[in-house]
């Protein structure tokens, strides 16, 4: 009888102990929101563009999160971008549907602009600069090319330009030999991507 | 034993200490017998507005000035930048994009001078005869106003380097004629013939730096360029310290870092520079540059050019006028015809083979090779599997595992590339020469660079979106409140509409009791209101 008792009132005791400790750990390493939706959304371009069917990186980054959407969802990123976020949420790759475009740039046509304020309002990443009745202008260094002020112009003055090459920002090619080609073939196996 | 002895050898200085790694590849020095001769004015002179490695230039002048031999055309931005001078007088015809020697066949913005023949020079800048009394720092700003880049081919701005830091001082100047490339002979000829105003340059450089010793090197090939060079220095006075420094031939010994190891034994370490050992490295072209802008008070328009190579009709050394026409210079030397020749820009190792000749003449040409296909085609197509045989990280002078590289940038395992040190390789061409397998290890580095610059680029941008994106909605959630705030604010002022007439009256007179300054917000009319 004693026997039980020194064994309940043991394991009692370290119950009680453990639960202590827990609740001490949980107020003092307590994290404010998910952070896999910021490792996610370190990930993604950034461009702010909605093609993914949400209104910005982070709440597509905060679905992925919660698992509410494929990965393969993201267009300007690719196929790189989709890669990586299956390897970190240990899903399996899944092609993405929409080809990436060119990097773009809104540029908008002065001479036409009605100084409306509209395509201010509608750039998520305040690159268009501009007042009421006055010429607005897209600062090309700041333009993520996400086309959201093309559909509020009411006059139609904002083109979409492929994004200039720059001689800086050449990069060599993969040399075009078979190897380099199996190389290649061979990492996107081991991506599990076929 | 023989180790210790050759230890104690290097250290007394009696011996120099090579460098690891290296290959002998053929010297095909065809052009070295032939001295230098001035390459005729072309009718038209291209000046990209970015010779240098940092930032490109601004032009000065529009279209339709007329300019003289030695006029600056453009301004520098930034720091790490020098000038661009007009190469002959003429008329400035067009400002626009033009093809320079890249890999790419890109251009950047050029300025294109039209020969008037006279080829009158701007006399603007004083010569600087009493050099020795000079400020350094007066010298520095006539190197960079002069447009001074390293002639070797790396076209580093030379002013940068010619700088005093009491942190680092400079013990040695070393003077590099290596010319390790396989058919370059400029720097040799530039020692045969100018061997004195290189001393002369040398001399300023040493007044600039405070530097008590120097070093010419020279590699054993070229004993008719050493003893030119002793036998100028032996003619001076005041020189003592100076020896001239005969290696071993071995490519890349004119690569400045295995050069400094090679002569000193000090080791630069990765991502710094020469001067954090105390040494300053110098080519012999960019000494003589130097000579030419303080002594005689001449920017940078001219510069000695190999041309060579197994299809070329008649090689030779040229002093070129920078901007002049590749294909001119070809012409020139009796090359017309394209269709079978393969265009290298610099040596047949390091060098950029372009697309097509239609690119200027640049601060960074120190060759031009015309090489028949049948030396090209098939080598790089043939590639084969690694047989680990070991040979290209013997050849590594930068002590690097080429193979592992080579494999990780084809596989885009570029993380594990970096942790390889990817960023020390030099692009010597070393481990591709040995390959047995003919794999293009080098191409394969150059990629893998080139991927990594790139990733880097987008994840700063996309980080610069994030921010302003997320400055925005904080902005707007701002507005928002501040909107909200007042509307609030409003409808509380106006709500009391409904009370008796008498405290209405009362409520007023509070309001503009607290609003007497004139200053008074909407706020301080709600907490007068709710004190009522």
């Amino acid at each position: 009888m004693t026997g039980l008792l020194y064994a309940l009132s043991s394991l009692g005791a370290f119950a009680l102990l453990a639960g202590i400790v827990l609740a001490i750990a949980q107020k003092a390493f307590h994290v404010d929101g998910d952070p896999m939706v910021d490792k996610i959304d370190a990930l993604l371009p950034q461009t702010q563009c909605g093609q993914c069917g949400y209104p910005g990186c982070k709440p597509y980054a905060t679905a992925i999160a919660a698992a509410e959407v494929e990965v393969n969802q993201c267009v300007p990123g690719g196929e790189r971008t989709m890669l990586v976020l299956a390897d970190l949420m240990g899903v399996k790759p899944k092609a993405v549907e929409q080809e990436a475009t060119a990097p773009m740039l809104a540029f908008v046509r002065e001479d036409e602009c009605i100084g409306c304020t509209l395509c201010i309002k509608a750039c998520p990443v305040d690159a268009i600069i501009g007042a009421p009745k006055q010429y607005h202008t897209v600062l090309a260094d700041h333009c993520t090319g996400c086309e959201l002020c093309v559909e509020p112009c009411p006059v139609d003055c904002i083109d979409m330009l492929v994004k200039p090459e720059l001689i800086e920002h050449w990069a060599w090619p993969l040399p075009m030999t078979r190897r380099s080609k199996l190389g290649h073939a061979r990492r996107d196996h081991h991506a599990g991507y076929a | 034993m023989p180790a210790m002895l050759r230890n104690l050898a290097q250290r007394l200085g009696m011996m120099a200490h090579g460098f690891t790694g290296g290959i002998h590849p053929e010297n095909h020095k065809v052009s070295a017998t032939l001295s230098s001769e001035p390459c005729p004015l072309s009718p038209v002179h291209i000046l990209p507005m970015k010779m240098h490695i940092g930032e490109p230039c601004s032009p000065l002048v529009a279209v339709g000035d007329h300019v003289l031999r030695g006029q600056k055309i453009a301004k520098s931005e930034g720091y790490v930048s020098v000038p661009v001078h007009a190469p002959t007088s003429g008329r400035v015809v067009r400002i626009e994009q033009y093809a320079i020697p890249h890999p790419s066949g890109m251009g950047i913005p050029s300025i294109f001078i039209e020969s008037d023949g006279d080829d009158v020079s701007d006399d603007s800048l004083e010569p600087i005869d009493d050099w020795r009394n000079t400020d350094p720092a007066l010298l520095r700003e006539r190197a960079r106003k002069c447009g001074l880049a390293g002639l070797g081919g790396a076209v580093f701005p030379t002013f940068i380097k010619l700088v005093q830091d009491s942190r680092f001082p400079i013990e040695m100047v070393v003077l590099n004629g290596i010319e390790c490339e396989p058919w370059l002979t400029t720097d040799h000829r530039l020692m045969l013939e100018y061997a004195d105003e290189i001393l002369s340059g040398l001399a300023i450089t040493m007044h600039m730096v405070h530097a008590g010793a120097a070093i010419i090197a020279i590699e054993d090939n070229k004993p008719d360029a050493a003893t030119a060079m002793r036998q100028a220095l032996s003619e001076r006075e005041g020189m003592d310290d100076v020896r001239v420094v005969l290696l071993p031939t071995r490519y890349p010994q004119g690569s400045e870092k295995q050069l400094i190891y090679a002569l000193t034994g000090r080791e630069v370490p990765a991502g710094k520079l020469p001067m954090h050992v105390g040494v300053l490295c110098l080519n012999v072209g960019t000494a003589r540059a130097l000579y030419q802008a303080v002594a005689l008070g001449q920017p940078l328009t001219e510069r000695m050019v190999c041309i060579s190579g197994d299809a070329m009709p008649r090689p030779g050394n040229l002093r070129v006028r920078i901007g002049t026409p590749m294909r001119y210079v070809f012409a020139h030397q009796g090359l017309e015809d394209f269709e079978s020749v393969r265009i290298l820009h610099g040596g047949p190792m390091m060098g950029e083979l372009l697309p097509h000749p239609d690119v200027p003449v640049v601060k960074s040409t120190n060759g031009m090779l015309a090489m028949r296909k049948a030396s090209f085609v098939g080598v790089h197509t043939q590639e084969q599997a690694c047989i680990r045989c070991g040979h290209c990280g013997e050849a590594c002078p930068a002590s690097l595992v080429p193979n592992l590289l080579a494999d990780q940038c084809r596989s885009d395992q570029f993380d594990k590339a970096e942790s390889y040190h990817l960023f020390d390789c030099i692009e010597c061409g070393a481990c591709s020469y040995v390959c047995p397998s003919n794999i293009p290890l080098v191409h394969y580095f150059r990629y893998g660079k080139g991927q990594i610059a790139q990733q880097r680029r987008e994840k700063s941008f996309a980080e610069a979106s994030r921010m302003r994106s997320v400055a925005r909605d904080m902005r707007i959630e701002q507005e928002k409140q501040t909107r909200a705030a007042r509307r609030s604010s409003v409808r509380k002022t106006h709500a009391p509409k409904d009370a008796p007439k008498a405290e209405a009256g009362a409520e007023v007179k509070a309001i503009s009791q607290a609003g007497e300054s004139g200053a008074a917000t909407v706020a301080d009319k709600t907490e007068q209101e709710n004190k009522d």
